[in-house]
């Protein structure tokens, strides 16, 4: 609360003295880091391990920015930020960039003053219920506690959801994800509801992980994405297409152990990739190599998807929709040419 | 041999008038309200400014502002609501509920934890040693642990020991008590149910007109008359004559468990518990402290010389020294009243869907009105701060000592 009334309190001198921001690339490369907006408490996603350091697809994401820029993956101050507060730190430039596995919806985009750079995780929300209800789907929750956390896209959704099938459920909403789900441990709800990957991410924080089980059903398209304050068409670009660099350097093959034998190789669309035909750098004020720096550094979508919540991490997900168009996922860059 | 110089004549302003302008220039009065004026000018110049220039910045910045969102359809349930509302009602009307369901908390805890601080304020100057000590260790607990760990701790507590729907324990199978709450009987009135609450109402003015006449009747006669034991037996009587004339149009509707939960009573929420519950125990023990400060100031020789009466103890406190003691109480008390309705907004940490959750929180998160919404939601606060400000400003008034 003090947090929320101090980003608000900072939002609201921004928008009175109407601080003109200077261009975003410029100011960042003056401080020497970027400061990344992340959720802060959620494996797989951002979280700092033991030793403090932070780890996570959205936090891989901001060291590949760096890299990008300052080829240093170490250059990024991480904020963590609620759900409440997240955009007004990314509209006042509190935060470059928000990389807080963010819905993408039309209201965002076009009444909040951010722009979204792409979709890093395509996520849909489900339900998880203690196995004695017996429920095995979500049509079966009519009348149903269910916990969520407060402003998330998940809120409308229930309600949507129940809405379309003729059914009411009795909310009980908390501030932080945390609390939601040690309530409903306790047995105060029936149903835990959020986004896939974070149901998984949750489950393992429960007292009995195994007595509970996550419900088929999707409700709902999350396409999650970075987003940056809006007006700044270059650090906008910069943005996008360092998470396309991600997604063609998996498509091209190409990884953080063999990108130096690929600077190498007679493809174009590698030699294109990796600075060494063309010009696809110096137009938005980064060098050539800027996505050669990125893959050396923190690899490609592939790696760091698997690094942090693919099979052999705590949250075991499948890369299902998250894999290549050419797999028969829905991961399809525009290509750097 | 100068010249006589040529009478030049100057349009002067006569100069009653001049002294009168002086005199006014010199006023005191006149001085200050002018200030004032041109301060009051320059202050609200200064808003107008503020809010043009954030509006206009909101604009380039690409946010859309305004308070046209109040109109749409909020899209979402709130587990509480005491007026009529569903996921189609507007943002204006979760602005409501949310405000409501902030001075139902409120209302009821300061009314609580006045009266408990009370209690505890005077045994914490109790003779007896176990008494006095007893109190001094509710409130050094209390006063000693932060709010926001005492109303999760109540929240735990509570949660903790109950079972869920199916098992929960019951009441005559009518009321309930599980996880999901307290499950009472609702009330459902059929027409003719307006002469019951007209009968109530009947019996609460007669107690207060009997009150009055007791005292004064005390006053001329010196002889007392059981007011209590008649004012309850009013309240308890009069409601039920009325309900018998109407042919007592009033049933109870018996919950039931069906699926996951009690279908058809009223469910008391974990929530509002807990928080009512960690809101009174933690003001109490503050106001505990202002009251044994309030009785402290009063000067010993009083006790002395109205037990010299033969008054008995209960009596000396209720009539001599409370009395007196209020003019020290009054001030910190109201400041304890103002705290804890802002304390109330914490609600959104154990999910009771307060002012600060509904509003400030997700109908912020599904409009992005930042701006509005918190602006509105201060003026709430500030709205009811000082309401209670005015209202013990004016009690006080009434305690202040009078000096004839």
């Amino acid at each position: 609360m003090k947090g929320k009334i101090l980003v608000l309190a900072a939002a609201a001198v921004f928008f009175w003295t109407g601080t003109a921001l200077a261009d975003v690339l410029e100011n960042i490369k003056g401080k020497g880091y970027i400061s990344c907006g992340v959720a802060g408490r959620v494996p797989g996603f951002s979280v700092p391990d033991e030793q403090g350091v932070w780890k996570g697809l959205d936090v891989d994401y901001c060291r590949a920015l760096a890299s990008a820029v300052f080829n240093d993956p170490e250059k990024v101050r991480f904020v963590p930020l609620t759900t409440t507060e997240r955009f007004t730190a990314v509209q006042t430039g509190e935060v470059d960039v928000l990389s807080r596995n963010t819905t993408w919806t039309f209201q965002r985009d076009v009444e909040q003053g951010i722009d979204f750079a792409g979709i890093i995780f395509f996520d849909g929300q489900g339900f998880m219920v203690n196995k004695n209800l017996g429920v095995t789907s979500a049509k079966e929750l009519n009348e149903a506690s269910i916990c969520i956390q407060i402003g998330t896209t998940t809120e409308m959704n229930v309600s949507d959801y129940f809405a379309a099938h003729g059914m009411t459920y009795k909310p009980v909403v908390f501030e932080s994800a945390d609390e939601a789900t040690v309530i409903y441990d306790t047995g105060r709800c029936d149903v835990y509801t959020t986004d896939a990957s974070g149901l998984a991410a949750r489950r393992t924080t429960l007292s009995n992980p195994e007595d509970h089980v996550i419900l088929p059903e999707i409700i709902s398209k999350e396409p999650l994405g970075p987003s940056v304050r809006q007006g700044d068409p270059r650090w906008s670009k910069i943005a996008r297409w360092t998470l396309f660099a991600l997604i063609n350097a998996e498509e091209l093959g190409v990884n953080s152990q063999n990108v130096d034998e690929m600077l190498e190789s007679a493809n174009p669309n590698v030699k294109r990739l990796l600075g060494q035909e063309g010009n696809f750098g110096e137009q938005f004020g980064l060098t050539n190599a800027w996505a050669y720096q990125v893959i050396k550094h923190v690899g490609n979508y592939g790696e760091i998807f698997e690094r942090n919540v693919g099979p052999a991490t705590a949250l075991k997900l499948e890369r299902g929709q998250n894999d290549l168009w050419t797999r028969g996922g829905l991961l399809y860059a525009p290509p750097i040419r | 041999m100068s010249a006589p110089a040529p009478k030049t004549t100057l349009k002067t302003v006569p100069p009653s008038r001049l002294a009168a302008l002086a005199g006014l220039a010199n006023n005191p009065a006149f001085r200050s309200a002018l200030v004032q004026l041109l301060v009051f000018a320059a202050v609200v110049a200064g808003l107008i400014w503020v809010v043009s220039t954030t509006a206009d910045n909101l604009k380039r910045a690409g946010i859309s502002s305004g308070f046209g969102f109040l109109g749409q359809t909020a899209g979402f349930e709130i587990s509480q609501t005491l007026i009529e509302y569903s996921r189609s009602s507007t943002y204006a009307r979760v602005f409501w509920v949310g405000l409501l369901n902030t001075l139902l908390v409120s209302v009821i805890s300061i009314t609580a934890s006045t009266l408990i601080g009370f209690v505890v304020g005077v045994l914490r100057l109790s003779s007896n040693w176990l008494v006095s000590s007893l109190a001094a260790a509710y409130i050094g607990l209390i006063r000693n642990i932060p709010l926001l760990l005492q109303i999760l701790f109540w929240y735990i507590a509570i949660l903790m020991p109950l079972p869920g729907p199916r098992q929960s324990y019951s009441l005559w199978e009518t009321f309930f008590l599980c996880n999901r709450g307290v499950i009472l009987p609702r009330p459902e009135f059929h027409p003719g149910s307006w002469l019951i609450l007209a009968f109530a109402l009947l019996a609460v003015l007669s107690v207060i007109a009997l009150v009055l006449w007791s005292r004064r009747r005390q006053r001329l006669t010196g002889q007392r008359f059981p007011t209590f034991a008649a004012s309850l037996g009013l309240l308890a009587v009069l409601p039920l004559l009325g309900a018998s004339l109407a042919g007592f149009p009033l049933t109870w509707v018996i919950p039931e468990l069906r699926g996951f939960n009690f279908q058809g009573g009223m469910t008391l929420l974990p929530e509002l518990i807990a928080l009512i519950l960690a809101l009174t125990l933690y003001t109490a023990g503050f106001i505990a402290e202002n009251v044994r400060a309030g009785i402290q100031s009063v000067d010993r020789g009083q006790e002395e010389a109205a037990a010299a009466l033969g008054l008995r103890p209960g009596t000396i406190m209720r009539l001599v020294v409370i009395p007196q003691a209020m003019r020290v109480i009054i001030p910190p008390l109201t400041s304890q009243h103002l705290t804890l309705v802002k304390n109330s907004s914490l609600a959104v940490v154990i999910g009771y869907p307060d002012l600060i959750s509904v509003f400030a929180g997700t109908t912020l998160n599904q409009t992005g009105q930042a701006v509005e919404i918190i602006a509105m939601t201060m003026l709430f606060y500030l709205t009811v701060s000082l309401l209670i400000s005015l209202f013990m400003n004016w009690y006080n008034k009434r305690m202040a000592l009078k000096e004839r």
